[in-house]
């Protein structure tokens, strides 16, 4: 009842790891897998090493948490082994999440990162917290996003996922370049902002970047709005993201149309399990209201 | 679900006391529902922010203690009472003990901070507390009078033997348990020290927890740079304590850790 498929990648539930959330070691990402997780997305893996910015990196708060990691990774080199051990154990597909500072390495990092013979590989080209470094994100930049695209597609047989970020107004522009490009999918959304918390005794900014990207709870209405105008005016597949804690939550993104679902901050409110979790629940409600597939239920909120 | 939120509290430091020419412990009045070998995140606005095992919680202040090794611990030294920070937290796992009458504490270097912490609960729930403290040099010991005069037994080994006996710390474990009583070990120290703790509850058959430290960043369980290989468990939530059987699970325990960029570095 809750497999599902991505550019021909079959899952065998539609609860995916984000990446960036336990991402780091082939280890951990066989954990998630354990916990049910449909299928496991590494953390954001560069040519080179990086450190990542400076604690703290992440604030909770009310409605949802910020973070500034500053996608901190071992580079490519030490970051294969870790796939190779994650694609050997998990179980599960794993999606190696890349991320470059010049369009064209991503097509020298898709070659790379390839020989780990990821299930999918998705460009993250929408982080909101290395502007001081690199600029605005390729993401909100059609051409960029683009080329950043077709420099992949053309180094791996692979297929390509393409993650986007909601701060754009270009948004749908964006994604109808990406996918005349080539790209195979669309992951939807990356964090939203990038927001700020002051602490008023401190009278300081508490994140060492100042900025974070906001996720949790918060954003899903804006993720359901986004997935919904991507859905329509692409029929890519969408892997959708952005505030899923419940079982609800992640029937919500798939009427949207969304085909399987990512889960990062939700694991902070209901723990490593929250990807069984999430199953059992949408399990429940597709069973009471008679839906048999996640393909039937995806993109009902369209017709 | 949504209301879980772990803020930072923001709060001017009570006391701040030098330990020894290295390690300060600073206090904040806060009434932390915290529990030994729990953390907080230690923020020093403008600085940074690191996780600091509590080493001191009586219900109305708690403390950490803090080693200078580097740039934020430098700035926690030239912190004094009526300074800011913050903290986030209680995190991560306990240490536990039940009906066991003796317990055997064995620090090295900083580790006694958590274990005080740990041995003022076990004397307050009467029990006989061994506490074993190693360092290399006299100079380097803390909390050396508050846990005698909090009544455990203390007992002092060091590198150059210039207080207690000359030797490691583990050297005093094996002749503490001979008789028989100790009912459960507590270690905290360097790993290498640790591996030996565990080797001889082993020999002697008692159960032993261990406080494993590993990066941290988010402190929450969701960053995952805290892993350890090959189980995947974060220590920041299923550890920092983690019993011995858990422990020999542990590959890399004793051998590598990962630095802030996830890259294996070797201990």
């Amino acid at each position: 009842m809750l497999q599902t498929e991505l550019a021909g990648v079959k899952l065998s539930n539609p609860t995916i790891l984000a990446s960036g959330i336990m991402g780091v070691s082939g280890a951990s990402l066989s954990l998630i897998a354990k916990n049910g997780a449909g299928a496991v997305t590494s953390k954001s893996i560069s040519l080179e090493p990086r450190m990542g910015h400076p604690n703290p990196v992440i604030v909770t708060y009310g409605q949802g948490m910020m973070n500034a990691v500053g996608l901190s990774n071992a580079g490519v080199k030490d970051s294969i082994p870790e796939l190779e051990y994650a694609v050997k154990n998990a179980g599960v597909p794993v999606i190696a999440s890349i991320v470059e500072f010049k369009a064209d390495n991503f097509g020298i990092l898709a070659k790379e990162i390839s020989k780990a013979s990821p299930a999918l590989i998705e460009l993250n080209i929408s982080c909101p917290n290395v502007s001081h470094e690199f600029g605005k994100p390729f993401s909100h930049d059609p051409a960029a996003a683009e080329w950043a695209t077709r420099s992949a597609k053309r180094n791996t047989k692979i297929p390509v996922f393409v993650k986007l970020s909601p701060n754009t107004p270009d948004l749908v522009e964006v994604a109808r370049a990406v996918k005349s490009a080539g790209a195979d999918g669309i992951t939807a959304i990356n964090t939203i902002g990038p927001g700020m918390q002051i602490d008023i005794h401190a009278r300081k900014p508490v994140l060492s970047n100042k900025c974070g990207g906001i996720s949790g709870p918060a954003i899903k209405p804006i993720a359901v709005r986004c997935i919904y105008e991507l859905y329509r005016e692409t029929k890519l597949p969408i892997i959708g993201t952005g505030g899923v804690a419940t079982g609800a939550d992640a029937v919500e993104l798939i009427m949207a149309g969304a085909s399987a679902v990512a889960i990062g901050s939700g694991i902070y409110y209901r723990g490593l399990d929250i990807f069984s979790k999430v199953c059992r629940e949408m399990q429940e409600f597709m069973e009471k209201e008679g839906f048999s597939s996640i393909r039937e239920m995806r993109g009902v909120a369209h017709e | 679900m949504s209301e879980k939120n772990n803020p930072i509290i923001t709060m001017k430091i009570s006391r701040a006391v030098q330990e020894n020419p290295s390690v300060k412990t600073i206090y904040f009045n806060c009434q932390l529902k915290a529990k030994p070998g729990q953390f907080v995140m230690l923020w020093v606005p403008g600085v940074g922010e690191k996780p600091m095992s509590i080493s001191y919680c009586d219900g109305e202040s708690f403390g950490v203690s803090v080693a200078a090794v580097g740039g934020f611990s430098a700035a926690v030294m030239r912190l004094k009472a009526g300074d800011l920070a913050g903290f986030r937290g209680p995190f991560g796992t306990s240490f536990s003990f039940r009906k066991e009458k003796t317990l055997a504490l064995v620090s090295g270097g900083c580790g006694c901070a958590p274990l005080a912490f740990l041995a003022d609960e076990a004397l307050k729930a009467k029990k006989k507390v061994l506490f074993m403290q190693g360092a290399r040099t006299k100079g380097l010991l803390f909390f050396t009078e508050r846990m005698k005069n909090a009544g455990a037994e203390v007992l002092i080994s060091t590198d150059d033997g210039s207080a207690g006996s000359k030797g490691f710390v583990t050297d005093l474990l094996g002749p503490a348990l001979q008789d028989g009583k100790v009912g459960k070990i507590f270690a905290c120290g360097p790993e290498i020290m640790m591996k030996k703790v565990v080797d001889i509850s082993d020999e002697f058959k008692i159960p032993c927890e261990i406080s494993l430290e590993r990066y941290m960043k988010c402190g929450i369980g969701v960053c995952g740079q805290c892993v350890v290989d090959p189980l995947g468990i974060r220590m920041c939530t299923e550890g920092p304590v983690i019993k011995k059987e858990t422990a020999k699970k542990i590959t890399e325990f004793g051998k590598y850790r990962r630095d802030a960029s996830g890259r294996r570095v070797p201990i």
